[in-house]
Formats: C-alpha cells, structure tokens, sequence
C-alpha cells in the first residue's frame, strides 16, 4: 500500500481540484482530507457519512470560580495568556498544560477532556474517504490530521487497497508535517506567481527535511511563463521531477459549482491531461 | 488600531489586500506597520520589494536535565505530568524531545531537585524591513517546525512598538496560527472567494470570528469568477460586503509578477480607496488610529 500526500505550500494553488480529479483514477484507493482546518473534499464528493467519531484530544483547564480566590498564581505562570484578569480560562489559547492547576493553592483548577472536533468514515462514488472537521477555535490539528491518515490506512488494509491519497493543508507547520509522516510521495502543486514560488522552495526544502519523495503539478501554466521556467529551473536544480501542466481554465470553478472533479466536468480537456498526470504518477509507485 | 487580513482558504487574496491597502494608506501620510504574520508561507516583502534591515533567530525555552542532580525512577514527575509527551524514561535517564515541548514550564516547576534548566530550540527568523513608507516585520518558521504561533506572537510583540495603524496579514485556516494572529484585533477583513470552495472555509472562519466577538466584514476577491452563493449567504448573515475586487486577468498578472496592483491598475486604486472608507464606516475605532 503506498500513501501520496497532495501538498502546495501555498494556498489556493488547486491541490483539492487535483486529488478530487485523481481520486476518480487508478486502483482501489481510500481519500483522506487532511486539511480539518478547511476541508472541501465533501463538497464534491457528497460523501455518505458511516461512522462519526468524536475527536477527543488533550485538555483544558477550568477554574472553579467558587473555589477560586483569585490569588493570581495561575495568572502569572501561565505562559499563554489563556486566563483573564477575571479568572476565567479562554479556551482558545489554553493549550492544556496543566501548570496552572499545580500552582494553584486552593485546588480551583480542574483539568477537563478537550472536545476538538469529529471525525468520519464515509463511502464515495471514488471509495472510501476518511475525514473530519475540527471544533470552531480548536487547537489540536496537527493530532486529528494523524488520525485522518492512520485511519485512512487502517481502513485500506483492511479493504486491501493499494493507495491511500490524502489531500493536505497549507503551509509547511504541524498539519502538513503531521500529513507529511508516512507519505511515500509528496505530489506538489505549484503555481507561477512570485508568491506561490517562495512557498514552492519552503514545501521542497520540508519534504526534503523530512526525506520524502516529491514530484511537481503545475497548474496555472499559462498565466506567467517566464515564472513558469523559473520553477522548471528549480525542481531541475532539486532533481524533482514536473509530471504535468495545467492551464488556467474557469472549468475548474464550473466543475465545483457543479459539484464534480474535473475529471467528470470536463472529461475531453482537462480530463485527459489528468488522466495524462495519473500515468506519471504511476509510473513512480 | 490593529487591523487583521483573514480567510479560512488560502489563496483568496489576503496578501494582496494587506500590501495594497498599507500602500494607499501610507501614501496618505498614515503611520502604517504590516504585520506578516503568515510565518509559513510569508509574502508581503515580495509586494513591498522590501530588503530585511534586521533579521534576528528566534527560539523558544525546551527542558535541558542535568542528569547529575535528576532524581531518576524515583520521581519521574516531568515525565508523568508533562502533557505533551515531550519527556520520556530511557533505560536510565529522561530523554526531552524537543520538538513536541510547548514550553508551557511545568517540568521544571515541578521538579523537587532543580534538574532541569532551560535550553532552547530554534523557531524561525524575526525580521523587519521599511518599503514604501510602510513598516514590515515578519517572521519565518524554520523548516520542520511545526508550531507557528510562538513566532506569530513575536512578530505581532514587534509590529505593537511601532505607533499608528498596524495591518496584520494572518496565515490560512481556522486553528491555531489563525487565532495567534487574529485574537486581539480591532476589526477583521475577512477575504473571500465566491466558489463554493470559499463559501464554506468562509463560513467557518466567520463561526471563528463569532466565537471570538471580532467584528469583522467581508472583501469578496475575483468577483464574478463563480456564483451567487457567498453573496446570498453574507446578505443573509447580515454580513457587511466592504469591496468588490473584480475577477480579472489583468489583476492576475500584475499579482503574480508580485506587483502592486493599487500601482499598476487605476480601477483598483479606486477598489481599495472605497475598501477603507468602508473599513473606517464599519468600525469606528479605525478612524482615530492614534488612539491604539
């Protein structure tokens, strides 16, 4: 069973666009969307929910206000300014460390379960998908992306599937290195903006940190060509290789409004360089 | 005054409409400092063509044990209340683990023998720059660490020194990065894109936002690209729409060469002059930005 993870360091470059396109390819698979902080992956894929598991993890403090005499021990320990001048926690910040129930004199501070959020197995017309939503202001991504993917895994074991695609979030912290984990190829999306290229050399030098295979889409290929060679310079430079391009094309938009990968909206066109992109894809497994 | 850019997706443009936004304010003689405190992916110093007159490493306390004065199996207190699992019994010594600490101190409150002192793990760059009469500071998360906000939290200590309007370019999503960036702003400009895509991770950093009593208003970015649903959904949330910016291929270009477009595209200066006018109507703390 091999895992690709679709990455892009830059937001909004289409990584979802291309994984739903590639979900629709291939051998039996299990989807995993592992970006919980704003996961689409559903919107498309009108998922049939099977299971909903709470995603318990870590703690939070509360402060027992009629137990509390408002000493300010805790206040003062605190190294996230999760308590306010009033003694009451704010949950947002609290990261659950506890310190402020060891300092406390009067034993006001009770350490309760933290809710982050939900996590679910559903069916999809590609297959199976694992995903989840994290609580409003939850911290904890990092924890519930590791349980996306384990899960996502677990189920295509036991399925014997022989792919595990995971869609992953922006950025290069601890949601992208925790969907990062395992991976045997990270599939990255690039895009030839000034911008999206600093963030290109950010996602190569993490994969590279974390000695994970990569290979490169870019999309929006028309838009710029001379950054269009810039990134051609660096993934040559890198020994990364390109296995595809994309042009800008309003289709993908259309085939989201429809709620369709664009494999399934625009099946001559686009379709065809995905199918293109799957065969390089392939290759490498 | 601290004025906060976010969107639960990324690539909506909040980049843009920080850089853009600081730049006409500047150029009306305001006191500006932009705020990048998108430490993963940083970009606004691409916009500016700002050169870092100060950079410096930034890190963040971890334990270090003297293993002399470490009581061993007999107490093991860090490494039973530590929450993190940042401190482990190895054969016969605790082994800290760095990356997983969040520097939270209760190890070395807890233990009774003064073992454990305070070394230090490496987070990022803090940097600041001037361009354009604008005050950059940003950060740069080190490759392979995974915690942002400590970073972000240096970066807005920095940009706080300065006086007059501070602009705060927050990263992506709705968890934690976003809440370090986000959390004691006066007014949130959230940017959106009317896909469906952009319809629901709006609706969700708008659940965010409730949740954290910001108030906040909507910029919808590539106006036209899509379809109706953000608008029927913000009319219908009583959101206040703020600007237009037009879908645009023009704009798409001048962006991404990492241009300004307020410099490049006369009908966007117009876009972001109305964008503060609304900005100041709809939150009247903005007006007086000396009074921070």
């Amino acid at each position: 069973m091999k895992e690709i993870v679709v990455l892009s360091g830059k937001g909004g470059t289409g990584k979802t666009s291309l994984t739903l396109a590639l979900a629709g390819l291939g051998p039996e698979k299990v989807l995993a969307d592992c970006d919980v902080d704003a996961a689409d992956m559903h919107l498309v894929l009108h998922p049939e929910v099977q299971e909903t598991h709470e995603f318990i993890s870590g703690e939070r403090a509360w402060i027992d206000p009629q137990v509390c005499t408002e000493c300010g021990e805790c206040i003062e320990h605190c190294r996230f300014e999760a308590i306010d001048p009033s003694f009451r926690v704010r949950d947002e910040l609290c990261e659950g460390c506890a310190l402020c129930s060891h300092v406390c004199p009067v034993g006001a501070v009770q350490m309760l379960e933290r809710h982050c959020g939900s996590w679910y197995k559903s069916l999809t017309r590609f297959g199976p998908l694992v995903h989840a939503s994290l609580g409003i202001g939850e911290e904890n991504s990092g924890k519930l992306v590791t349980t996306v993917r384990t899960e996502a895994g677990a189920w295509a074991e036991e399925n014997g599937a022989e792919l595990v695609l995971v869609d992953g979030s922006p950025g290069i912290g601890c949601p992208v290195i925790a969907s990062l984990t395992n991976a045997d190829l990270a599939l990255i999306v690039a895009e030839p903006t000034m911008s999206a290229l600093s963030d290109l050399e950010r996602i190569f030098d993490l994969v590279e940190h974390f000695g994970i295979a990569a290979q490169v889409v870019v999309n929006k290929s028309d838009i710029n060509n001379e950054l269009v060679e810039r990134i051609e310079a660096i993934c040559s430079d890198r020994g990364i290789p390109i296995i595809g391009r994309l042009g800008y094309d309003q289709a993908v938009t259309r085939a989201q409004i429809a709620g369709q990968t664009i494999l399934e909206y625009d099946p001559d066109n686009l379709g065809q360089t995905i199918r293109d992109i799957w065969k390089n894809l392939e290759i490498s497994l | 005054m601290r004025l906060a850019i976010a969107s639960g997706k990324g690539g909506t443009g909040k980049t843009t409409v920080a850089v853009n936004l600081a730049t006409i304010l500047a150029g009306l003689g305001q006191e500006v400092t932009l705020a990048d405190c998108d430490v993963e992916e940083p970009n606004a110093h691409i916009y500016l063509g700002a050169d870092w007159l100060y950079q410096e490493q930034q890190s963040v306390p971890v334990p270090q044990i003297d293993t002399s004065a470490c009581l061993g199996e007999s107490c093991l207190k860090c490494v039973q209340e530590c929450r993190f699992k940042a401190l482990i019994w190895m054969v016969d010594a605790v082994m800290v683990f760095p990356e997983l600490c969040h520097s939270c101190g209760l190890c070395q409150y807890l233990c009774p023998s003064g073992a454990i002192s305070e070394g230090i793990r490496n987070i990022g760059l803090l940097r600041s720059a001037k361009s354009r009469g604008i005050s950059l500071v940003g950060g740069l998360l080190r490759v392979g660490e995974a915690m942002a906000p400590p970073l972000i939290k240096r970066v807005k200590e920095t940009a706080d020194a300065n006086a007059g309007l501070q602009i705060v370019d927050a990263p992506p999503g709705a968890s934690c990065p976003v809440i370090a960036s986000v959390e004691d702003a006066d007014y949130v400009v959230l940017v959106a894109e009317p896909t469906p895509f952009g319809l629901h991770d709006l609706r969700l950093t708008v659940e965010l936002l409730k949740s954290l009593r910001l108030p906040f208003g909507v910029v919808i970015n590539r106006d036209g690209m899509g379809d109706g649903r953000v608008d029927d959904f913000l009319a219908e949330a009583d959101i206040p729409v703020l600007a237009r910016l037009p879908h645009s291929q023009k704009a798409a270009s001048i962006s991404s060469k990492g241009q300004l477009l307020v410099e490049r595209h006369e009908d966007f200066l117009g876009y972001f002059e109305q964008l503060w006018s609304a900005i100041q109507s709809f939150s009247p703390r903005v007006e007086s930005s000396e009074s921070r």
